[in-house]
């Protein structure tokens, strides 16, 4: 039956990457583009005075200078302005008014015939403001930190788990313990498509709009709320979207400015962001954390306790799973922990691969090092004697964990048995060298989505839901889940998606797509099965008349019996009988709740790293590295490999290298660019292993995936900060470990 | 209270600077452009030619996602203008392919499934021509500080050496 | 981006000619950074003079046994170049270091002298910049300083105060191999040892050399000696490739009879200009190789450093990259 899922497969849509012919938002044109060219705040806080509108009106070429004092009038409910992904507050409004709410903010656009009359104009805009003290630093506010607002969002991440056991005896009770605090920076996705938005102004006054996204209904949602249009005249297409993790889960600015830019002109306009813009919008939140984990004398995991703090906004209280992990990951019988929030006057986090879990789970799984470490324990036997075959706080078994094994050939591909344990025990002269690693998880989640499946005229099947491809091979896979449903040759079939036209999906991120779409797509082509079933029942001379559907396969393109696979109809045959039309099935596939609530779903991974260490510079190179996964079946292990692999190298670049950082005088990021917010470079990354652990789970959704796009970064941090452990004897607990923490 | 203001930057906006006939060789076709001095090739490229295989990724040569061929040569076309390069010989990613099919790098990059979201990837496969013009690189780790002006946000490094690798013929091991 | 005009001059006096009229004109070359610097409207020259097409390109040997480097020769030909592989290995090696291989390609010779600090606040016109806004303060220097100035800095007078670095591999080599720059300005021809050309910022940190209006590089000497048998760059970043230097070293040394003849020390990353101490390379000379004290002479060309909060640790991690640097070119490291 499956003739394509499972298989290594190369991606549908390469040949469009390789060629260039893949476009993206900004590079689709219309008669009469203008081009709109953002200008930000240079305070954090404020009120704008004066802006030179008349003096940049004057430059030949200008359209218009959109600002404050010439916004027309919009939907005046926060409500109107949530998008899928908003956190409980109320959402950022461009142009709303002359208040500056964070530094960067979008204050006006400035609307040319060309794109470089923009640019010039913006360069012209003077801005008077009132300046107020502004406060941006987490570090000297921790006190302020209380608990998160609830809200829609919320539903879909937990709180803190409620305490179990008794924390404080445990601990002071315990024989072996840790404490630490662990400092994150700020990071922003930097996704190397910029954001941009084409807005293309029909004849009719309807709106195209081809948007950088991760979720073309949701942008359609936001701009028929927010402009208060019909959703029917708004329609936005995203086929290709260069890279988002999690960036694309909100509407960002620029699609605002277009819209309405492209509403009040009455003509097509399109609004890029440039690189220092990148980083006036969400980012991952700083976060400091504090964990103190307690041992028995036998290293039984006894007392976990884990505090966070994260900054969020003024205006929206965005907040992330950190410390629910430790319950998915060890049976301690003692556990504590919280979560709170301090509101700056900076803009609101936003969800950036592995949201909460490669912020917590590091922490943990570095303490977990640290305690393994002072008991005198190997790492992988501390997590082995400490290992949980259920979530603690929800009291559920796992659908399925394969973590032991992951365990077992993870160490087995690197060699973990020739480790020496101590650490600054193997050195090549100046360079010291670490084998460290850690755990990683993530939750296996499956949300509500439709598809549609079409038989064309001449025997091609069509696929179609408004989901997103952001680099992750929804396209791919799709393709193949569709084939095999309906026993097509893969190169009759064709899926497609970014629209927001089609059949409706969720945003695409935190690791779910392949589970929801995927199900929608095959629950789709299974329903446009039985409806070919039944047409050919009807065919003259059926050999399927009296046949029960469960007694027939698709193969080949054909139906045919199970029994006497001879005994078969085309479906081009079938599609002929219906009078020249394609046939179609819309459906919706929804996770089966019931089945689901009663178990703890999640993938794992068990991350090895090695590193060396100069001595005397503090440079850390990860030389290799292999990380076992254990995601459920695995659809395409080309595709899958590759979303491993670019996790790992994520969680190099976030363990070594990156960071945001912001000048409190000013209230302003200040590496603002890809020359020194530093992400990882070819020259970063050597060998890299991936394993995938085989894993059968009925349970987490019928095609027992669970979603690659995080599990691949989770544990990897810790891993290589655990692996500069042991070469250094150093446990750096502030993200990133630049060269200057281990002078 | 205090108050800020945006630097002066040009006493009297109200011309523009003049456009001009430039000639372009793109990909072996001659184009002629009216173009004023501050087009980037960059966006000569892309706004001016809709060429838009040549990738905008932060527009100050701190990413190569719009890496070109300028006389055989990899460069960023972002920190070029339009008007300097005419008479050169522009190749970018729309003219790799011949008429025989894909450039076998693009076939490598396919096969090695060298890409995640294909952003940068026109950028990546140009900056390796580039790179087997050059004849610099030996070894892997040659190619990889030699790839390193070309970053993959999406992190498909390893699968980006195997397929230059493979057809440059350089030994994984040595 | 501001507008401007555009003219390329055929030959050096005319280009000379124009910039001599033009006010508010710059020549570009590479553009690699002027480009970038204005499209963030840091720089806002009126007019351009393309310069590529003067015939600059070359590299050829002096009479004196060095090796005059084109000014229009790009990074990449100067560092891939036969002789300056086999004779002034440090400067191919500090050019290498740079940037990628697409800058590289585009970058000459005469504009990587030019190439302005990567101080975030220089970059950033929505923050004071006594380089780029005289007069208008210094961010840096109460605030995030990771990559500044250790050495040379101008901290006294908020209005004059800058502490950025000049951000140049090559111009670290050439300080080394004291190279000279050839100048051709309206008075005609002149020459500019490195060690001059490039000025600490003092009460005028705007300005970066000492190069007048008007005048162009038409070539960089490099003297006869190349240091081909002895020498190191040492570049230390915050990634693998493709980042500017926190610190690098360059050490040129000539050995005979495992006795140190001459040693030259330059560091990057640290000052307003590629930084050198007499007085610490002259500690080297007589010396032989295993008696020579790297640790006194690092800690020499330190003497007076001083770091500003973020920056503090490259005080400490100079020391030691003078200490390998030295003992690399010495040929006494130890197996790594």
């Amino acid at each position: 039956m499956t003739k394509y899922i499972g298989k290594s497969m190369s991606r549908v849509d390469g040949v469009a990457k390789v060629t260039g012919k893949a476009k993206y938002a900004a590079e689709y044109s219309a008669p009469d583009l203008a081009y709109g060219y953002v200008v930000c705040s240079t305070i954090a806080k404020g009120k704008i005075t004066r802006i030179n509108t008349d003096e940049v009106l004057q430059i030949p070429g200008v359209i218009q200078l959109f600002t404050h004092e010439n916004r027309p009038r919009l939907a005046c409910f926060d409500l109107n302005y949530k998008d899928q992904d908003a956190p409980p507050g109320s959402p950022f409004r461009p142009l709303r008014d002359e208040k500056v709410v964070y530094n960067g903010q979008p204050i006006a656009l400035v609307v040319a015939e060309t794109f470089e009359i923009a640019r010039y104009a913006a360069s012209l805009v003077k801005v008077e403001y009132e300046q107020e003290d502004h406060d941006t630093a987490l570090e000297h506010n921790l006190h302020r930190g209380r608990g998160p607002k609830s809200g829609v969002a919320s539903l879909l991440k937990s709180p803190p788990p409620k305490p179990r056991g008794d924390f404080e005896k445990a601990f002071q009770a315990a024989p072996f313990k840790t404490t630490g605090q662990h400092i994150h920076s700020v990071e922003h996705h930097n996704p190397i498509e910029m954001f941009a938005s084409t807005v293309v102004y029909e004849k009719n006054g309807k709106l195209t709009i081809y948007d950088k996204t991760q979720g073309a209904p949701n942008s359609q949602m936001y701009v028929a709320q927010v402009f208060n249009l019909p959703f029917k005249d708004v329609r936005v297409i995203s086929p290709y979207v260069g890279g988002a993790f999690g960036s694309g889960l909100r509407p960002q600015y620029q699609l605002f400015l277009a819209v309405l830019a492209a509403l009040e002109l009455k003509r097509s306009v399109r609004v890029s962001l440039t690189r220092q813009q990148m980083f006036t919008f969400g980012h991952r939140p700083a976060t400091v954390q504090n964990l103190s984990l307690g041992a028995t004398a036998d290293g039984t995991l006894d007392a976990i306790r884990h505090d966070a703090i994260a900054e969020t906004s003024r205006f929206e209280d965005y907040f992330e799973i950190v410390v629910n992990w430790s319950g998915m990951l060890y049976p301690a019988e003692n556990t504590k922990s919280t979560y709170d929030l301090v509101p700056l006057d900076v803009f609101t986090p936003l969800d950036m691969r592995a949201p909460g879990g490669v912020t917590g789970v590091p922490a943990l799984e570095m303490e977990i090092d640290e305690l393994a470490h002072k008991i005198g324990m190997d790492p992988i036997e501390f997590r082995l004697k400490n290992y949980t075959e259920k979530d603690m706080d929800q009291d559920l078994p796992f659908s399925s964990k394969e973590l032991r094994e992951c365990f077992r050939q993870g160490a087995e591909r690197f060699g973990w048995s020739g480790r020496k344990p101590e650490p600054r025990s193997m050195r090549r002269g100046h360079t010291l060298i670490g084998w460290g690693m850690a755990t990683g998880i993530w939750e296996a989640s499956q949300g509500p989505a439709r598809a549609e499946a079409v038989l064309t005229v001449n025997g091609k099947l069509r696929v179609t839901s408004a989901t997103a491809d952001i680099g992750t091979g929804t396209y791919t896979i799709m393709t193949q889940i569709a084939a095999d449903t309906l026993g097509m040759p893969i190169e009759d079939v064709i899926f497609r998606l970014g629209d927001s036209d089609m059949p409706l999906a969720p945003i695409e991120g935190g690791s779910w797509t392949a589970a929801t779409v995927g199900t929608a797509v095959k629950v789709a082509c299974e329903d446009l099965g039985k409806k070919l079933f039944k047409m050919a029942q009807k065919m003259k001379n059926s050999p399927f008349a009296d046949v029960k559907q469960d007694d027939i396969t698709f193969a080949d393109a054909h139906i045919r019996l199970k029994s006497d696979p001879s005994v078969a109809v085309s479906l081009l045959d079938i599609v002929g009988t219906n009078g020249g039309r394609a046939v179609s099935e819309t459906s919706t596939s929804l996770p089966s709740m019931l089945e689901q609530r009663k178990y703890a779903r999640a993938a794992h991974s068990a991350v090895f790293v090695e590193v060396e260490v100069d001595e005397d510079f503090g440079t850390v190179r990860v030389t290799r590295a292999v990380t076992a996964v254990a995601g459920g079946r695995i659809l395409n292990p080309k595709t899958a490999r590759s979303q491993i692999v670019g996790g790992m190298v994520w969680g190099i670049s976030k363990a070594l290298e990156e960071e945001s950082v912001m000048d409190h005088q000013f209230g302003r990021f200040m590496n603002h660019n890809l020359s020194e917010y530093h992400v990882a470079v070819h020259a970063d990354i050597r060998e890299l292993d991936v394993i995938f652990v085989e894993e059968n789970d009925t349970i987490v959704n019928p095609l027992g995936v669970k979603g690659l796009g995080e599990i691949g970064i989770v544990g990897m941090p810790a891993a290589v900060a655990n692996a500069i452990f042991h070469a250094t004897g150093k446990r750096v607990r502030s993200l990133p470990i630049t060269l200057d923490k281990l002078l | 209270m205090r108050t800020t203001l945006s630097p002066e930057t040009d006493a009297s906006p109200t011309t523009l600077p003049e456009k001009t006939t430039i000639q372009l060789t793109i990909n072996g076709s001659v184009h002629h452009l009216e173009l004023a001095p501050w087009t980037s090739l960059l966006d000569a490229l892309r706004e001016y030619l809709h060429l838009t295989g040549t990738k905008k990724g932060c527009d100050h040569g701190q990413c190569g996602a719009c890496t070109v061929l300028v006389d055989g040569k990899r460069i960023n076309s972002c920190l070029t203008l339009a008007i300097m390069k005419e008479g050169a010989e522009i190749t970018t990613i729309e003219g790799l392919a011949g008429e025989n099919g894909l450039h076998p790098l693009q076939t490598a990059f396919i096969e090695h499934d060298a890409y995640q979201c294909g952003y940068c990837t026109p950028g990546q496969i140009c900056s390796a021509v580039g790179l087997m013009n050059e004849g610099r690189a030996k070894t892997t780790d040659d190619i990889r500080e030699l790839m390193s002006g070309n970053i993959c946000r999406c992190g498909a490094y390893p699968h980006i050496v195997d397929a230059i690798q493979e057809v440059m013929k350089i030994d994984p091991k040595a | 981006m501001n507008r401007f005009s555009y003219s390329r001059p055929g030959n050096v006096d005319t280009a000379v000619g124009e910039l001599t009229r033009h006010e508010g004109a710059k020549f570009i070359a590479g553009g690699t950074n002027l480009l970038d610097l204005m499209k963030e409207n840091v720089e806002r020259p009126n007019h351009l003079i393309d310069i590529n097409h003067l015939a600059l390109k070359t590299i050829e040997d002096t009479e004196d046994g060095g090796l005059r480097l084109g000014a229009l020769a790009t990074n990449a030909d100067t560092a891939y170049n036969d002789k300056v592989e086999s004779r002034y290995p440090l400067l191919s090696q500090a050019i290498l270091a740079g940037a990628s291989a697409q800058l590289r390609n585009m970058a000459t010779n005469g504009g990587n002298l030019f190439q302005r600090t990567r101080c975030y606040y220089f970059y950033d016109t929505g923050t004071p910049c006594n380089k780029r806004e005289p007069g208008s303060g210094c961010g840096a220097f109460n605030g995030f300083n990771r990559i500044h100035a250790i050495l040379g800095t101008s901290d006294e007078n908020p209005e004059t105060r800058c502490i950025a670095t000049h951000p140049s591999d090559m111009a670290v080599a050439l300080a080394a191999l004291e190279a000279i720059i050839r100048v051709t300005g309206p008075n005609g021809e002149r020459t500019v040892p490195i060690a001059d050309f490039h000025r600490l910022p003092g009460n005028e940190p705007w300005l970066d050399t000492t190069i007048q209006p008007g005048e162009l590089v038409t070539a960089i000497d490099l003297p006869a000696k190349g240091f081909p048998d002895y020498y190191a760059y040492i570049k230390l970043r915050d990634r693998q490739s493709y980042a500017f230097a926190l610190v690098s070293v360059a050490v040129g040394l000539e050995i005979e009879n495992n006795q140190i003849t001459d040693a030259r020390i330059a560091l990057g990353g640290v000052a307003h200009k590629p930084w050198r101490k007499p007085e610490a390379e002259a500690m080297l000379v007589g010396k032989t190789v295993t008696e020579a004290d790297f640790q006194s002479v690092a800690e020499t060309i330190l003497s007076g450093a001083k770091g500003y909060g973020h920056n503090t640790f490259k005080i400490e991690l100079a020391k030691r990259a003078i200490v390998r640097a030295l003992q690399r070119a010495a040929k006494t490291e130890t197996e790594s």
